[in-house]
């Protein structure tokens, strides 16, 4: 008879334990809704100043400037050059690295490359920021002379140097899941060790290897530390990699650091093009993680 | 170890003894190794052509890893290790100067489970054959119609061939991998337990086929089965802790076995 009360006390220990735990856990979405929220409210309070239409068709971005125009496609070309210059650095290396590390490389080779590339992802951004800035734009200064000590070009070499280690590590973990039997399948019928790669594995492994490269433009676009030291702080609608740009990132982090009073139509900027961001970033990992969803269903 | 004397063929209904004068696959004193862990010693066998050959013997016991060898399927797992010769129509594949890509178009494989790429059923057969060089598509359509028939499963492919080889049955397949290890017109096929993860049925017809294909090809089959090994091979070996104990003729084998260890397993006392 003494059990039951016992066990109806430790019962509600659990139970108390569990509402904790659920707490804990709503924490961190609370807070994403609230980020939400503020960006909302914010971005529609910018929209009732400024009209949408200019926002999307001016081609100028001089907030700061006493001559305000609110065009956001200055802010939305850097990104994009930028992120677009740091993945021709890093889809084709990356993929290569992962093929080498999957099909090629020796297990010894492996066990040592694998940590050290993953140790890139561990350099904090201020590093590469500086690494950009102070030796790869004065490097690159010596083959273009017309390269301005700010510019689209090195920052984007030196993000896309920075973001290799994940589309690599990725793109492996989606390799190594080929199950072995289709390799072998595949070198039964007199395959090269090429071709065993180009028409069997990355097939196979496709939809993973496309979520990482979408997980990869996700972080090319939300980086910041790297374009604000070495890009530049000018917002210019261009395509030339070579002269001084602003990023979306860049542009928030320029404005939070200056002393933009509260409430004025320059601190709703920085909601504005922070909707921006949140909104291109979440599409893409959205598409990523359905990719690998469906990567995950074919060889259960 | 003896090597069996002769060949038991039916011709016109009755029974004739042939001399075995047709190795096909000659193994010497063939020892392989994992790492430092011996899965072969001393193996030597002669596989005589268009036959078909069982391997036979409990799990562990090494006749996966020997059919393995054959094509050296081996060569991918990181440290294995082999020491002694397979010929191959005399000449030793495991030799520096061999092109094992060559060599696995001549020793084809089909192994224990189903193995289809995920590709449609055209394109798992035409595989083979692109990467070998072949371009063109008349050529290719009609090879891989002659394969899927020469695998007993065109007539339940042939208005599907684009669509996807993963949504066949298990038995068709593996009638699919059969195909597809026909393509490219191997010597010689070998087959890793074929029908382990099949019914009964489609078992019979994988079966079946193994007969129709020895006409022209030599066939390895290792098998968990002994009565399939019974029904299907002419010659079997029976494997024990990596060594061959005994090879004759399938009948020897399972009806006047020399060894005693053979007739414990074959009677079914071990294993």
């Amino acid at each position: 008879m003494r059990l039951l009360p016992k066990s109806f006390k430790a019962n509600k220990r659990e139970r108390g334990i569990e509402l904790f735990l659920l707490f804990c856990a709503s924490v961190s979405i609370l807070t994403t809704l609230g980020i939400v929220a503020v960006l909302l409210f914010e971005t529609v309070d910018f929209f009732r100043e400024v009209s949408i239409v200019s926002f999307f068709t001016d081609t100028e971005w001089t907030p700061l400037f006493a001559q305000k125009r609110f065009g956001i496609w200055p802010l939305l070309i850097g990104t994009i050059l930028i992120s677009g210059i740091a993945m021709l650095v890093a889809l084709p290396a990356g993929l290569l690295s992962s093929l080498y590390l999957s099909e090629y490389a020796p297990d010894r080779v492996r066990r040592v490359v694998k940590p050290v590339l993953e140790i890139l992802a561990g350099i904090p951004t201020v590093v590469y920021g500086y690494f950009a800035l102070l030796f790869v734009t004065p490097l690159l200064q010596k083959f273009l002379p017309g390269l301005s000590g700010f510019n689209a070009l090195s920052p984007g070499i030196v993000m896309g140097i920075m973001i290799l280690p994940l589309v690599s590590s990725l793109s492996e973990d989606a390799m190594q899941a080929v199950p072995r039997s289709l390799r072998e399948g595949a070198y039964a019928l007199g395959s090269t060790n090429l071709q065993v790669s180009f028409r069997i594995v990355i097939p196979a492994a496709f939809s993973g290897i496309t979520a990482s490269f979408i997980l990869a433009v996700s972080r090319a676009i939300g980086e910041t530390m790297i374009v604000a030291i070495a890009a530049g702080q000018q917002p210019r609608l261009t395509a030339n990699p070579l002269v001084p740009i602003e990023t979306m990132t860049a542009y928030i982090v320029q404005v939070s650091m200056g002393d933009t009073p509260v409430g004025t139509l320059e601190y709703k900027t920085i909601f504005v093009v922070g909707m921006m961001l949140f909104l291109s970033t979440l599409v893409l990992n959205v598409l990523s993680q359905r990719l690998r969803a469906r990567f995950r269903e074919v060889y259960r | 170890m003896k090597l069996p004397a002769d060949v038991v063929s039916k011709k016109n209904g009755k029974h004739t003894i042939q001399p075995l004068s047709d190795p096909k696959i000659e193994a010497k004193d063939l020892d392989f190794f994992y790492s430092e862990k011996k899965a072969l010693s001393d193996v030597t066998i002669t596989i005589p052509s268009n036959r078909v050959t069982g391997l036979i013997g409990p799990s562990g016991c090494g006749k996966s890893t020997f059919l393995r060898c054959l094509n050296r399927m081996n060569d991918i797992i990181p440290g294995t290790r082999v020491q002694g010769k397979i010929l191959l129509d005399g000449q030793d594949i495991y030799a520096p100067d061999m092109d094992v890509v060559q060599l696995r178009c001549r020793v084809g494989m089909v192994f224990q489970k189903s193995n289809p790429f995920p590709k449609s059923i055209y394109d798992n057969v035409a595989y083979g054959l692109r990467v070998n060089g072949w371009k063109d598509r008349r050529e290719i359509e009609a090879k891989v119609e002659q394969s899927l028939r020469h695998a007993a499963i065109w007539e339940e492919v042939k208005d599907r061939l684009k669509s996807s080889a993963l949504d066949l049955s298990g038995g068709q397949q593996q009638r699919l991998c059969i195909a597809r290890a026909l393509a490219i017109q191997p010597e010689v096929l070998l087959m890793d337990e074929p029908a382990s993860a099949l019914d009964p049925i489609a078992t019979a017809r994988i079966e079946d086929l193994i007969q129709e294909l020895k006409k022209d090809y030599t066939i390895v089959i290792v098998t968990h089965n002994m009565q399939q090994a019974a029904r299907v091979s002419d010659f079997t070996a029976f494997f024990y802790l990596g060594q061959i104990i005994e090879f004759d003729r399938t009948e020897v084998i399972f009806t006047n076995p020399r060894q005693q260890r053979t007739e414990d397993y074959v009677t079914g006392r071990f294993g």
